[in-house]
């Protein structure tokens, strides 16, 4: 929101820089007409000022919008995005296998990542026997990525049972956030 | 005697003074040298009253222990309940003995004591104290039981229990508890996680004294460490690490600060639990694909799977002679209670109507027994089966979740995890009947308790 203003202003004050200067050589195209309005408050009554806005390229949506962040800002706001599981299960349901088809995909743009695949739990199971229900859910997201043409080189599984909630609170909906796998990117 | 003082530097010289010639100046002699009877016993049908008053300082710079070691004492011979522990409280009216034979033994009759203690504290030089004790039949006024323990004058808490376990040891044939510690996995550094990943909590071992006194950090590498159990020497815990970013099994001997990778990073390897004597150590690996279980020697060599399933097998328990291994496996579908040889062979299921049955845990003898936590509701409860009779008991009942338990070594007790008070876990110990709840912990959250020989 901050930056069309500030645009108008530095446009605003390029105006006046520019009418007290001698053109620059060369063939200039004809001003803009922000250029030449007079800058003076508007009369009572008359039509709101005209807005004046210049769009500016955003500097890199190139692939390197996500092949550039550091390892630490690619985790935070990862591309890669978790499949969740359900209650007492390791099967990858029809949305869970979307989003790991899609964290394929990605994973083939930027051949070099190495990724780790973490298996976590809800609270509702035993602290014991969710270390390995844990480490069957990353194992099946790892078998999935297999067979979507990743190469397991690239891929380690661990599991965290319980031990990590992604949301610490006693609810459905955070139960459902917690049983997930989550993409760990390790290098890239 | 194995008083394991450990770094608690304390060496405790116990001299005996032989219970079977106790120093008796007090009492008259009797007419007949008779054989003293050395057990203490009630009025029929009850358990013997005891009365443990404060120690008696003969030093001035010990009147703290000396009350200590009382107030320790009673608590002490409370836990294993077999003796009525008579308040503290109510002897303010029994005259204090400055010596043994000034013990009012009319008053403690008075009282209803069947029994009661009289020791004394005394500073020997600048860092060492004696301790002398005596437990004397009230009606007889004989002394039953007569020692003297020397040592750090910084340990008051480690007599007290030395003597509650030799007491009980003498009068009931009992190995007391007193002295062994639980260990236990806690978050209570507030510490986090370093890595690319934010939020995650630090867990870390710890340990504390039966009685949830002297908790002390173990692990000090601010990664995951979970899962610890007791080496059935009382110096070495294993537990589970995610210090490297994948769990592997690590052996801390806490008085040697020495540190030990019987997997090393062969596959990813977590909850280790010793043989009853030491030498093996049973854990969950997915080195071949799947959680599967594994017996190895404690220094890692010999490795040997035991189950090979397509399910989920882990969370194993020894059974007391080492012959056996109860584990749990969803083959069946769900978490299950499995019992089979430590061979892998003569499998058979033990939970037949649990929704989740994990940690099984085999109680020591003579309990033929093996606890778990099974799904009851919206939470967990701690169950015991019966081996003999095929019977299951439930000890918790749906106060907040209560996971993981594990026996002491008289298999007299369980501790447990248990998220009753305001939703956190804690770490609880109870008699293996259910009662005498007592909590241990209560700074961060708590998890997987394991009780010491």
């Amino acid at each position: 929101m901050r930056r069309p203003i500030t645009i108008f202003l530095v446009l605003l004050t390029c105006a006046g820089a520019c009418a007290k200067k001698q053109p620059p050589l060369g063939p200039q195209p004809a001003p803009p007409p922000a250029a030449t309005a007079p800058v003076a408050p508007p009369a009572p009554g008359a039509p709101p000022p005209q807005r004046v806005e210049e769009s500016v390229p955003v500097p890199a949506i190139s692939e390197d919008s996500i092949g550039n962040r550091t390892l630490d800002d690619l985790n935070r706001n990862s591309p890669l995005q978790p499949a969740f599981f359900g209650l007492d299960s390791f099967e990858l349901d029809d949305a869970g296998r979307a989003v790991v088809a899609s964290n394929a995909e990605i994973l083939k743009k930027y051949p070099t990542w190495m990724v780790t695949v973490e298996g976590h739990c809800d609270e509702r199971g035993t602290a014991e026997y969710n270390l390995a229900l844990g480490e069957r859910r990353a194992v099946a997201v790892k078998t999935y990525l297999v067979a979507l043409g990743i190469s397991p080189d690239r891929l380690r599984t661990v599991s965290y049972g319980k031990e990590f909630p992604f949301d610490a609170a006693h609810s459905e909906s955070a139960w459902s956030k917690n049983r997930r796998a989550h993409f760990v990117i390790t290098s890239k | 005697m194995n008083v394991t003082l450990g770094t608690l530097v304390a060496v405790c010289g116990v001299v005996a003074l032989a219970a079977q010639a106790p120093q008796t100046p007090a009492a008259p002699s009797p007419q007949q040298p008779s054989e003293i009877q050395l057990v203490i016993s009630g009025e029929p049908g009850t358990p013997p009253r005891y009365a443990v008053p404060d120690f008696v300082a003969l030093s001035p710079d010990v009147a703290d222990a000396a009350k200590t070691l009382g107030q320790v004492l009673w608590e002490d011979l409370n836990f294993e309940r077999e003796f009525y522990m008579i308040p503290r409280d109510t002897y303010t009216t029994i005259p204090v003995a400055r010596t043994a034979e000034e013990v009012p033994f009319n008053a403690w009759r008075e009282l209803g004591a069947d029994a009661v203690v009289f020791g004394t504290v005394q500073k020997v030089d600048a860092n060492t104290v004696r301790v002398q004790v005596r437990l004397f039949n009230v009606r007889s006024r004989q002394s039953v039981f007569a020692k003297e323990y020397t040592g750090s004058a910084t340990t008051a808490r480690l007599y007290a229990h030395t003597i509650s376990d030799e007491i009980h040891q003498q009068q009931r044939a009992l190995r007391g508890v007193a002295r062994t510690k639980l260990t236990f996995a806690s978050d209570r550094n507030r510490e986090k996680v370093a890595g690319p990943v934010q939020n995650r909590d630090v867990k870390e071992v710890y340990i504390a004294d039966y009685d949830g006194e002297n908790q002390r950090r173990v692990t000090t590498n601010r990664q995951l460490n979970i899962t610890p159990v007791w080496a059935p020497d009382a110096r070495g815990i294993a537990y589970t690490s995610y210090r490297r970013g994948y769990p592997d099994i690590f052996i801390a001997l806490i008085y040697q600060g020495i540190q030990e990778t019987p997997t090393n990073g062969v596959g990813q390897n977590w909850l280790p639990v010793f043989s009853p004597d030491g030498t093996r150590i049973c854990f969950t690996s997915n080195r071949d694909g799947n959680p599967e279980l594994y017996v190895m020697n404690r220094d890692g060599s010999n490795v040997r799977r035991i189950t090979n399933n397509p399910a989920i097998d882990t969370t194993p328990t020894w059974s007391p002679n080492g012959t056996q291994i109860s584990f749990v496996s969803d083959r069946g579908g769900t978490p299950q209670i499995y019992i089979m040889g430590a061979d892998g062979l003569n499998l058979r299921r033990i939970t037949q109507n649990e929704s989740w049955a994990d940690r099984p845990t085999w109680a020591p003898a003579p309990f033929n027994e093996i606890a778990f936590s099974a799904r009851t509701g919206p939470g967990f409860d701690i169950k015991v089966y019966d081996l003999a009779s095929g019977t299951t008991r439930q000890i918790t009942f749906g106060e907040g979740s209560n996971e993981s338990p594990a026996f002491s070594p008289n298999g007299r007790h369980l501790a447990f995890a248990s998220s009753r008070n305001g939703g956190r876990y804690e770490i609880y110990t109870m008699a293996r009947d259910g009662k005498n709840v007592k909590q241990i912990t209560r700074d961060g959250s708590n998890y997987t308790p394991s009780w010491s020989n």
